[in-house]
């Protein structure tokens, strides 16, 4: 069984030290699309954590019982891209169906996670061995590493909303303004979070 | 024969994903307003954002909601606001169509260059550098900003280096007037003619040194307009379009020229048989020598010089002046007016 310090330990790595956006610099095209506004950040890093969990579980069991049992472990990216989208979809029509006022909330946001290098980032990376135990993820580890991963995500997102949105205020040169100040505040951001590679659960 | 696994894992994954989303999609089928797709295909589809809202399907989605009004498209105008609000089931009331204009005309004759700017092509990067290469703080930079702003295709940069609206192909979305760093385009409605082309609010001597089109605010357009639709601002003469004016006589008086008129040939004046002779229009006229004639006797009106105004239709008690001419189809009589 999955000791409770693994988990931790992939929580806190997923979250801040292998930060997606920040450390792995996955998931950069909705990092900078969605992070004009504070509330569609939380939108989209809501939508993100809620796929990437779904995504997670999905492909672990398809890669666990189908692809290793079969020896076809090579097809993973083409076959976890196909569950991915396929499931983003289903994720969009359910709720458009049964939770229309979560529809409106998280609905612009699904499409573009279905294309999210991230979501497939984190369903590779639950293929691979844990780190920390030198075993293979487990189902449960896998699940914890998709929904932080997507925490991770949410916290990156959700702190360069905040910047930008004072961004607004700020006097930028105005061959600076937009995405490239956008840019160079990311990078400032990715040498900070670098920082957190001190904490070496990794031995 | 290895091939096949690989094949069948795939295929039935896909199989039976694309089977699921299908039966999905007939299960969880919404009942989407039918009204935005109708909307969206009268729309014109620039996704320009001059509604403000985010491309033409966020606009047609806000209208169904009630929080756009169906005339809210500036590019699609008048046209598209009656079939936005027939859709809707709403009478359309429709604005004045808008056209952007540049106020400057001082291109590479006219205008004073100080410098040489060799860098990036656009105003942007040229203001950044030293504020331009133009002795001019106002004038048009004329390295295409509002060309590339353009979604329709409307602008463009004359061959003597100034920004030009063709007011047929612009559709009033204003994306121009937002990306001039000079903030010297503006819209005016579409139905005048006359605008001012120079921004500059230097005094008029310091102007004539660096620009033969400037404006010297010599005030004289401001007295050619009695109608009061001319005020000076800061140097600069600012024209109230909403007045009933036309600023034919301002355009004719300005002694830089700073004055634009997109018609190439107005109608003249013609004064008919009903003439009788009594010399009210001759002093009316703004142009000297353009109305001639003794007392008592029908006048004549001197179709090179007469610039077409129309101040002599009002002052013809027994109404023989017309405008006719080449541009204008129908006649307007001095009875039409009155």
């Amino acid at each position: 069984m999955e000791s409770i310090t693994s988990l931790i330990g992939i929580s806190i790595g997923a979250v801040l030290i292998n930060n997606f956006v920040l450390s792995r610099f996955l998931g950069l095209c909705p990092f900078f699309g969605v992070s004009k506004k504070l509330s569609s950040a939380i939108g989209m890093g809501m939508a993100v954590i809620f796929v990437m969990a779904m995504a997670s579980s999905f492909t672990w069991v398809i890669n666990s019982y189908i692809l290793v049992k079969f020896g076809v472990d090579y097809l993973q990216t083409i076959v976890f891209i196909l569950v991915i989208a396929a499931l983003v979809q289903l994720v969009e029509m359910a709720l458009q169906k049964y939770s229309p006022a979560l529809y409106e909330a998280l609905g612009i946001y699904l499409p573009l996670i279905t294309t999210n290098c991230a979501v497939l980032g984190v369903a590779i990376i639950n293929t691979g061995v844990n780190q920390l135990t030198g075993n293979p993820y487990s189902f449960i580890e896998s699940l914890v590493n998709g929904v932080t991963s997507g925490v991770g995500f949410m916290l990156a997102l959700i702190l360069m909303a905040g910047i930008r949105e004072k961004l607004e205020l700020a006097n930028v040169p105005k061959a600076m303004e937009g995405l490239p100040i956008t840019f160079i505040t990311a990078g400032l951001m990715a040498m900070a979070f670098l920082g957190f590679a001190g904490l070496n659960f990794f031995k | 024969m290895e091939i096949f696994i690989p094949v069948l894992i795939v295929g039935s994954i896909g199989l039976l994903l694309g089977v699921g989303l299908g039966v999905a999609s007939k299960k969880l089928h919404v009942f989407v307003d039918e009204r935005v797709s109708r909307i969206l295909e009268v729309l014109p589809g620039a996704n320009c954002g001059a509604c403000g809202f985010p491309g033409c399907s966020g606009f047609a989605k806000a209208v169904v909601e009630g929080k756009a009004n169906p005339s809210g498209c500036v590019p699609g105008g008048s046209k598209t606001a009656h079939l936005v609000a027939d859709i809707m089931g709403v009478t359309a009331t429709t604005s004045e169509p808008m056209v952007a204009v540049v106020h400057c005309k001082g291109g590479k004759k006219e205008a004073l260059e100080r410098a040489v700017y060799n860098g990036i092509q656009d105003c942007n990067a040229a203001i950044m550098t030293g504020n331009g290469s133009k002795v001019c703080q106002d004038g048009c930079l004329g390295l295409g900003t509002c060309v590339r702003a353009c979604p329709f295709d409307a602008l463009h940069i004359t061959a003597n280096g100034v920004a030009e609206v063709d007011a047929e192909k612009c559709t009033g979305c204003g994306n121009c007037v937002k990306a001039c760093p000079r903030k010297i385009i503006s819209m005016v409605p579409k139905a005048h003619q006359i605008f001012l082309a120079c921004s500059n609010h230097d005094k008029g001597a310091k102007v004539k040194k660096y620009c033969s089109v400037g404006c010297t605010a010599c005030t004289l357009c401001v007295k050619a307009t009695p109608s009061g639709a001319i005020k000076m601002e800061n140097n600069l003469p600012v024209l109230d379009y909403s007045a009933n004016e036309n600023f034919i006589t301002a355009c004719y008086k300005c002694p830089s020229k700073c004055f634009t008129d997109k018609v190439k040939v107005r109608p003249v004046a013609n004064i008919d048989t009903k003439c009788n002779g009594c010399g009210d229009c001759v002093p009316a006229c703004p142009v000297p020598g353009a109305i001639t004639g003794e007392k008592d006797k029908r006048h004549v009106i001197d179709k090179e010089k007469c610039i077409g105004c129309g101040i002599c239709l009002d002052k013809c008690e027994p109404h023989a002046i017309s405008l006719w001419g080449a541009t204008s189809m129908h006649k307007i009589s001095s009875r039409d007016k009155a």
